[in-house]
């Protein structure tokens, strides 16, 4: 859930939202990155956190390298019961935990893969508007507004639902292809406070190319906030994307949390009382994403002095 | 100010046109053949049937004729309110199917959001003012806003539903009862209705409360605080003013996040067969009953485009800055 | 005596340790006074006025006694200078133009701030609109939003606001800077008036354009990182200043009339020390062209002649 813009256009109100300033905060050195970097609690714990889950993510599969569509055990075992399947089986006696594993490597991938593609378009968008201005502004600010009202999961239920066959590939480029409005306004409302610097008209002056402006002169200025843009799109994504998979439109075929907590609805898991099959899923996308959200604030204080405590 | 709402009501007539025509474009251009699909489902008929029942449903769906007129067909139907008939609900008229269930989303939907803004506002105001509570607040807002809406209702499910029996586990009533006003019949609706309710609120609660506890702490260290309590302005004051100019943007934050708001309805739905428009349209996809698909999304559509319009005039009226650009002011 | 400063210190915390931003500050400033508080970025002035009313965000009061009218400023004790904040102490802050409330109506937030101090606005309203038509400004600003206000009106609203109650003591910090020229003067003139009409008893007007305070002020207060330098009548201060900074500090201004075809603009080489560990001894040395042995020991602020102090060995005639 991108909850992060709060008004028009201020991204501040979701939680974590990087604060749209009029000035973008300057660059930092690599040293002092660090210096605050390792000193912030929240960052830290995130990154902690993130860096779990994601070993879990690559290294799992390897360790325990079950199939996890085949039967391992006797089915619905708790997770005590079977040293081999740490998270139990489900209904029809698959590893859970191997199907965790392998849900959290598509469910990172998906959102790698979808909250880049809507960051890059969010950014194409942003800077675009914020840049030129005037009728291309105009335009854009038209199909920005298009895109933010459509509600996203409707729209990808009636094209996921027509089609037989889907890949991760997708997936994600449909959840790409959606989230991106809230970071083209942010990054539009930060170009315009940034066109007007002196560096620009200086860069103007000497005959650089608009693209290439905002390429070399403009992004780097952002770099720290359309770092954190990233981050929250990547969580969003994976929002989207478990959403999707548990209304059974996820990828055909391959693993994922949202379609782990999909089966266990289907099979009646609330009713037998499975809750191994359906809790771990929920909790590793809890986890992601709100470490995600906490990394951003922390992020927010590392670039932003103001708001660091002594 | 008719110029702004003249631009509003464009935009939202062509996100309208739009949604619409992918709506009717999908079906069309996707790969299979929806009359195929159906037909898969028949099974056992003879030859000469099969050949009839296609030439049915390519007429019924209006497939045999040119693509144009079609197009002209669906938004003449469109405008008299005809979304075509459902094949899961044995051939109801979409439209009926769809308005017996929204008035179950609405009783989730409306309350859970206006609950939920009002005590996560509230929450994260007091948050912004009390450092113990701050420190409580925060990280239970940052985990429940991400936690996915379908999880926490098989949590709240699992929990009151299944181990301590609290709640009924699933539909809009119990299948025992008959839709009657009776006491009894409102109680068994109002516990039906209770853990949906709770998982919406519980997740968009988060949000809103860290969404306005960083928004007093931005309103708190603005210029015109600073000036207040540097003329001595007691804290209350000063308070009263951040807590107003920090709704502001909350607003226009409910308009944003009703796209996603309707998303997790859909899904909590699902997981309490709670008898909306989210259910509706599982099964919808479960079925392959495009015609029930696609009204229910247009529908969708049109609801969400209707509340983004009602957050816009309760902005202007309460941001009296709108009010004074639109007349021109001098800044 | 109206105000009396004695070895005022106030740091700024920062995760690197103490700014000594203000740094042992004695001076006094007599009644109907209108005193200009010059010097560089950073070096403390600021600090100094913001301090006299109140400590913001990073601020810390170290050391030091304020007095007003006889009667000790508590401030270190943000509670209790709440008594004397808006009714004896009150400040044009730096960011006047975005002081107001965004969302409501001026004459509502004024009416407001002024209830909640106790004030009852009926009885004030006809003074606050005398005092509206004295600095130019339309009756129905009140019924305005800051947004429909021009910059330099924003300012004057402000203005009067903050003098609503007859202080006696106002603090004006860098009114003049975001301003055209000609405005800056308009500004200059109101400010002097509202000492003349007796709405104010004394005043400080912190700028690092000194030219403004030559139309304005009857004293001024050179500082420099966090120290004071010298403090004389306007007229000594431009005409035959003692210490070497405001030296150069004065024939560093352009004159008006003369070009400069043939002399480059001299500014004063060098930047001021860091304040998170300053130098021993006086802190204007490295960049002294007078800098001799014993100005590795801090000189003491001290009286040259009738009203006029200086901190210089060389300017005390110390220089054996």
């Amino acid at each position: 859930m991108t909850d992060v813009i709060k008004t028009e256009p201020k991204p501040e109100s979701l939680p974590g939202a990087p604060k749209a300033e009029a000035t973008a905060p300057a660059r930092r050195t690599r040293g002092e990155f660090l210096y605050f970097a390792l000193r912030s609690k929240k960052f830290l714990i995130a990154l902690g956190i993130l860096l779990v889950l994601i070993g879990i993510a690559i290294l799992g599969p390897m360790i325990d390298a079950t199939d996890p569509l085949a039967q391992q055990g006797l089915p619905m075992q708790p997770p005590t019961a079977d040293p081999g399947n740490w998270f139990g089986t489900t209904y029809f006696g698959e590893d859970v935990f191997a199907q965790f594993a392998n849900g959290l490597r598509a469910t990172f991938f998906v959102g790698l893969l979808g909250g880049g593609l809507a960051a890059l378009i969010g950014m194409a968008v942003g800077f675009t508007a914020g840049y030129r201005g005037g009728w291309t502004d105009e335009i854009l600010n038209m199909l920005t507004n298009v895109v933010l009202v459509i509600p996203t999961l409707a729209v990808l239920i009636v094209i996921s639902s027509y089609l037989k066959a889907r890949g991760v590939l997708f997936e994600a480029v449909f959840v790409g292809m959606t989230s991106w409005p809230w970071a083209a306004r942010a990054i539009r409302a930060q170009t315009f406070s940034l066109r007007s610097r002196d560096f620009i008209d200086l860069a103007k002056l000497s005959g650089r190319r608009a693209w290439k402006i905002i390429v070399q002169e403009i992004a780097p200025n952002m770099s720290s906030y359309l770092f954190m843009t990233f981050i929250l799109l990547f969580g969003g994504a994976i929002l989207m994307a478990a959403s999707l998979d548990f209304i059974g439109l996820g990828p055909t075929g391959g693993m994922s949390l949202g379609l782990m907590m999909f089966n266990a609805v289907t099979w009646a898991a609330l009713t037998l009382g499975i809750w191994w099959w359906f809790i771990p899923p929920g909790i590793g996308i809890m986890a992601t994403v709100g470490a995600l959200y906490v990394m951003n604030v922390g992020l927010d204080e590392i670039f932003n002095p103001k708001l660091r405590e002594i | 100010m008719r110029r702004y709402f003249g631009r509003k009501l464009f935009t939202y007539t062509l996100t309208f046109f739009i949604a619409a025509t992918i709506d009717w474009l999908i079906p069309r251009f996707m790969p299979g053949d929806p009359v195929a699909g159906l037909m898969a489902k028949q099974g056992g008929i003879s030859p000469e049937g099969a050949t009839a029942l296609v030439q049915y449903y390519n007429n019924l769906f209006g497939l045999d004729r040119p693509i144009p007129e079609q197009f002209i067909n669906f938004w003449a139907s469109l405008l008299h309110g005809d979304l075509g008939r459902s094949v899961y609900g044995h051939g109801r008229p979409v439209t009926e199917a769809i308005m017996a269930a929204v008035p179950y989303t609405l009783a989730l939907l409306i309350p859970a959001i206006l609950l939920s803004w009002w005590a996560g506002n509230s929450f994260g105001a007091l948050a912004a003012r009390r450092k113990w509570l701050d420190s409580t607040v925060l990280p239970v807002g940052y985990i429940l806003t991400a936690t996915p809406y379908m999880w926490l209702g098989l949590v709240l499910a699992f929990v009151l539903g299944f181990s301590l029996r609290i709640f009924p586990l699933s539909g809009g009533y119990g299948f025992n009862l008959e839709p009657t006003l009776t006491w009894g019949f409102l109680t068994d609706l109002v516990a039906h209705w209770m853990m949906p309710f709770l998982s919406l609120f519980m997740v968009m609660f988060g949000g809103w409360a860290i969404g306005m506890r960083n928004m007093i702490i931005y309103e708190l260290e603005s210029d015109y605080s600073r000036y207040l309590e540097a003329l001595g302005a007691p804290r209350g004051l000063v308070r009263k003013y951040a807590f107003r100019n920090a709704m502001l943007p909350q607003i226009t934050g409910l308009a944003l996040q009703l796209g996603v708001i309707v998303a997790g309805s859909l899904v909590t739905e699902i997981v309490f067969s709670y008898p909306g428009i989210g259910s509706l349209l599982f099964n919808a996809i479960k079925s392959e009953d495009y015609f029930l698909l696609q009204g229910i999304f247009l529908f969708i559509i049109v609801g969400v485009l209707l509340a983004n319009f009602i957050v816009d005039i309760v902005y202007v009226i309460v941001d009296p800055r709108t009010r004074v650009g639109m007349r021109g002011g001098t800044a | 005596m109206s105000l009396q400063v004695t070895d005022l210190r106030v740091y700024y915390r920062t995760l690197a340790g103490d700014v000594k931003a203000l740094d042992g500050a004695t001076f006094s400033i007599a009644d109907k006074e209108i005193m200009g508080l010059a010097g560089e970025s950073g070096c403390g002035k600021s600090t100094l006025g913001n301090s006299l009313i109140r400590l913001d965000g990073r601020m810390k009061y170290v050391g030091g006694t304020v007095t007003l009218d006889g009667v000790p400023l508590p401030i270190g004790d943000q509670n209790e200078m709440n008594h004397f904040r808006f009714a004896e102490v009150s400040i044009i802050p730096q960011y006047a133009m975005s002081a107001m409330n965004p969302t409501r109506k001026i004459g509502k937030m004024t009416a407001e701030l002024l209830e909640s101090r106790g004030e009852r606005y009926g009885e004030i309203k006809s003074e606050l609109l005398r005092r509206i038509d004295l600095v130019g400004l339309q009756r129905d600003v009140l019924n305005r939003y800051p947004i429909e206000l021009s910059g330099g009106m924003k300012q004057r609203m402000v203005m009067v606001i903050s003098t609503l109650l007859d202080p006696s003591l106002l603090i004006a910090d860098e009114i003049t800077s975001a301003l055209d020229v000609s405005t800056q003067r308009a500004v200059a003139e109101t400010l002097v008036s509202f000492r003349d009409h007796g709405f104010v008893k004394s005043m400080i007007v912190i700028t690092h354009d000194v030219s403004i305070l030559y139309q304005t002020a009857d004293t001024i207060l050179v500082m420099y990182a966090g120290k004071l330098a010298e403090k004389a009548p306007t007229a000594t201060i431009i005409e035959d200043p003692r210490h070497p900074y405001t030296k150069m500090l004065i024939s560093s201004l352009p004159e008006v009339g003369i070009r400069y075809a043939n002399k480059k603009l001299t500014g004063i080489p060098g930047s001021p020390p860091s304040l998170l560990s300053p130098p021993t001894g006086c802190r204007f040395r490295a960049r002294c062209p007078l800098a001799f042995d014993r100005c590795a020991e801090e000189p003491p602020f001290e009286k040259i002649a009738r009203d006029h102090w200086v901190a210089c060995w060389k300017a005390t005639g110390s220089d054996a």
